[in-house]
């Protein structure tokens, strides 16, 4: 290790000192391996000797920064080792959102102050927006929930497309450069699909990986805590709001499109339904685990990785708070000028997608869908 | 108020004792001696219980039965053990799981490299120290007291009994009264005057690979005050470990697994035992002790390009060199001398069919010490050297105790209201040698008896 010290020491750059803090703590786990029924991360550790930087790209983004490890860890801090992987990989996960992002330089800003980007991105969207209804025909005044008499429908397609647009072109590309760099690996890889007892889908819709090897996974501060479910519930409903939310707009689409059905819609209709669930699973996802995270014990958070999170966070929750609020307002005079405040908000959520928080779901996908094909019993052992 | 049951230590044992103790009615306190951030002792450092069980259950594989284990741990000490505190040990060893996970700890298959342990030994997930948090949680949630810092120094005894603790807590003495007591404070391996006593000036190149806690301080004044001891203060668990290895608390990464892939020379360049008598789980607690004989108490563990990848990888990397003689030198050897005794043994090298993984037919021949198995020539470069030293565990010298976990006086009574559990009293169990995981099997057995015993003493049911 006094090779590798050194390598710390004499890194030059902010992500060579990561690689070779994180190189440095994998020589010292893969010595170790208690930690090997928590999750993923170190099964994946064992089929490695060497610590490059692909493979930390890897292990960084497959772990789901559940704690377990750090406080179950005898060479954590005080010990001289100093090992904590949580952190170490939170900070290298966070570089390499920005090294694969396309183009990198929106990444760079984004990170340095991804709340504010964020949340003032939406105010000036929301401001730009308003600013149009009111010149083009007022901000008040009911028009019986008719969003397309605010917004021409064909202006909001192009306006909407264009992002999402840009927003999946991104982050494929962010993607693509992911996966390469990560199948520089050195395990070979199976062949046989029947070597993969679950799906990459299936751990990626359970989060199996955080569930602390069954114990829960480690939020607030200190040993004396036990480890509890309540982030996994958060985000499920975070993701599954998501998921529901979009699905609505999908269904929506093919409504307007198929059945010549533009919106709105009644209190009971399919894509209504949908919209409201996701909405009201976007309002306690992201506000549940924006609580959670003031409880985070910060001794293993990657401090700098704190306004991206919050900044994609925040911009959920604004999105489903200004959705519902839509939806449950529309048919009043308020209706035009909450209609810009959503929009804007949801135009801002596109524009930051592939700069922000949203991009682990991607790389944690390509990562679990690497290591379940990864062949299993390349561990190296003492027999 | 005062407590009724006084627990000191803060590892496995004295937990189990202090929730013992509480479960059973009594009102408990806690002595660690370390700041919270070390509490827990060498149990931090475990992975493991060695179990008997007589049908595959949960996470432990085939069958352990009690007798193969009673084998097992009479080969190992060779006889050097209470049958029938042994025996008891094992025996409770069957019940024990679903009480550990009653309070927290959570167990999974044997780990990576570990295969040969999943028959007979339980893993804790995450290690000792997720262990360790559980129990403490469990603690709090019962009510049990724990004060860190605080050291047990001296106990007090009137009319054969035991009347209050010393304690030593940032630099204050103070006596602490209760009922009953149970010592479970630890060995003295990291008192290094008591191991120079022990070992002579040998010692001081020894390194500790658990807490540096473990001073022995309550075990010697209780010696002192007569208390019947059991066991000899140079036995103990001590393996060979890597020489870069901290001073304390090194703990499991510092073992160095590839001595039986290759050479092992001291400091004169010259080997000194058989590297591939048997697997290296079975002989690195012996290692421990050959390398402590050699000069300086250092050794070095050396192969070739062959092995890489064939054994655990080490913590520390090796010193790596494209000729023997350049290895010699960044390892502080004589370099014709390395060269010497790497041409003999190469030399000496037999044909054969290299399998690490069972006891092959590759061995020296004409050559003393032999190598009896995976003996390959060292001659792919990169040649990558180790060095090793012995690195001590646990010591075994403690108090004689019985089945209710009672010490004795110097006139051999059972004192009615003093405990001993884990490492304090493991000597009675291991008189030497050691089996993977039994310390904590022992600590965890003993800790609830005298748990129990503490809190029907305290009751005065006793």
């Amino acid at each position: 290790m006094t090779s590798v010290e050194a390598l710390v020491a004499s890194a030059a750059t902010e992500a060579e000192r990561l690689n070779a803090e994180g190189a440095r703590i994998m020589q010292i786990c893969n010595a170790c391996r208690y930690c090997e029924g928590y999750c993923a991360v170190f099964p994946a550790m064992e089929r490695r000797l060497e610590f490059d930087a692909a493979s930390l790209a890897y292990l960084s983004n497959l772990c789901h920064h559940c704690g377990a490890c750090f406080y179950a860890c005898q060479y954590a801090p005080p010990h001289e080792f100093a090992v904590n992987v949580p952190r170490v990989f939170a900070q290298i996960r966070r570089q390499t959102y920005e090294d694969y992002a396309w183009p990198r330089a929106f990444a760079a800003a984004y990170r340095s102050n991804g709340t504010v980007v964020a949340l003032s991105l939406a105010a000036g969207l929301a401001l730009f927006l308003a600013l149009a209804v009111a010149v083009g025909g007022g901000l008040t005044g009911a028009r019986a929930g008719s969003f397309y008499a605010v917004f021409p429908h064909g202006l909001m397609v192009a306006i909407f497309g264009a992002s999402f647009l840009f927003a999946i072109v991104a982050m494929a590309i962010g993607a693509l450069r992911f996966r390469a760099v990560i199948n520089r690996g050195q395990i070979p890889r199976s062949a046989d699909k029947n070597d993969r007892d679950r799906s990459a889908i299936v751990a990626a819709m359970t989060l199996e990986n955080l569930k602390g090897g069954g114990e829960g996974c480690y939020v607030r501060a200190g040993f004396d805590h036990p480890p509890e479910r309540l982030r996994r519930t958060f985000h499920h409903f975070t993701v599954y709001g998501f998921l529901l939310c979009f699905a609505s707009t999908t269904l929506a689409t093919v409504y307007h499109y198929a059945f010549n059905t533009p919106a709105p819609y009644a209190f009971t209709h399919p894509v209504v339904l949908l919209g409201t669930l996701g909405g009201i699973g976007l309002v306690i996802g992201p506000a549940g685990l924006l609580w959670l995270k003031r409880r985070h014990d910060s001794v293993v958070l990657d401090e700098s990785q704190a306004a991206m999170d919050s900044g994609f966070t925040w911009l959920l929750l604004a999105t489903s708070v200004t959705g519902l609020a839509l939806l449950a307002l529309r048919d009043t005079s308020a209706m035009p000028l909450l209609l810009a405040i959503h929009l804007g908000v949801v135009l801002a959520l596109f524009i930051t997608l592939p700069y922000g928080k949203f991009v682990h779901g991607i790389y944690r996908y390509l990562a679990l869908s690497h290591s379940q094909r990864e062949k299993p019993g390349t561990a190296v052992a003492s027999e | 108020m005062n407590p009724q049951v006084i627990v000191a230590g803060g590892g496995n044992a004295a937990l189990c004792a202090a929730i013992t103790a509480r479960e059973a009615g009594a009102s408990v306190l806690m002595l660690e001696a370390s700041p919270k951030a070390w509490r827990g002792g060498n149990s931090q450092h475990t992975r493991n219980c060695r179990c008997a069980h007589d049908a595959p259950e949960d996470v432990l594989t085939e069958a352990y039965p009690e007798a193969e284990y009673w084998e097992d741990l009479q080969r190992v000490t060779a006889g050097r053990t209470n049958e029938a505190l042994a025996r008891m040990t094992l025996r409770e060893s069957m019940r024990l799981r679903p009480w550990m996970r009653k309070h927290g700890v959570v167990f999974q298959p044997s780990l990576g490299g570990t295969l040969h342990l999943s028959r007979t030994n339980a893993f804790f997930l995450g290690g000792g120290k997720a262990l360790v948090n559980a129990y403490y949680r469990s603690a709090a949630a019962l009510g049990i007291e724990v004060r860190y810092d605080t050291e047990a120094i001296d106990v007090e005894m009137s009319g054969g009994r035991f009347d209050a603790v010393v304690v030593r807590s940032q630099g204050k003495t103070e006596r602490l009264p209760a009922k009953a007591f149970v010592a479970a404070a630890g060995g003295f391996e990291s008192n290094l005057d008591w191991l120079r006593d022990a070992w002579g000036p040998r010692a001081d190149n020894f390194v500790v690979r658990g807490t540096a806690f473990n001073k022995g301080v309550l075990l010697k004044a209780m010696l002192d005050r007569g208390i019947k001891s059991i066991g000899d203060p140079i036995q103990g668990h001590a393996v060979a470990v890597d020489g870069r290895s901290p001073k304390y608390d090194g703990g499991i990464v510092t073992r160095l697994d590839s001595v039986p892939l290759g050479i092992v020379v001291n400091q004169e360049a010259k080997r000194f035992y058989d590297e591939g008598e048997d697997f290296w789980p079975k002989r690195y607690a012996v290692w421990g002790r050959f390398v402590a004989n050699q000069p300086g108490q250092v050794a070095y563990s050396i192969i070739d390009a062959k092995p890489a990848g064939r054994f655990m990888p080490p913590v520390f990397t090796g010193q790596k060199a494209d000729t023997i003689e350049a290895l010699a030198v960044k390892l502080g050897l004589d370099p014709a001398g390395l060269v010497r005794t790497v041409a003999e043994f190469n030399a000496a090298v037999r044909p054969g069919t290299f399998d690490h993984t069972r006891l092959d037919d590759c061995r020296t021949e004409g050559l003393t010490p032999p190598k009896t198995h995976w003996a390959q020539r060292i001659d792919t470069p990169p040649f990558v050297g180790y060095p090793l030293r012995p690195g001590i565990t646990f010591t075994y010298l403690g108090l004689e105790v019985d089945s209710a976990a009672h010490v004795f006086d110097a006139e051999g009574r059972a004192i009615p209201n003093l405990f001993c559990a884990g490492e304090m009293m493991a000597g009675n169990v291991l008189g030497q040698g050691y089996l993977a995981g039994i310390g904590m099997t022992i600590g965890s057995v003993f800790g609830r008896i005298a748990g129990a015993s503490a809190a029907q003493a305290a009751k005065g049911t006793a």
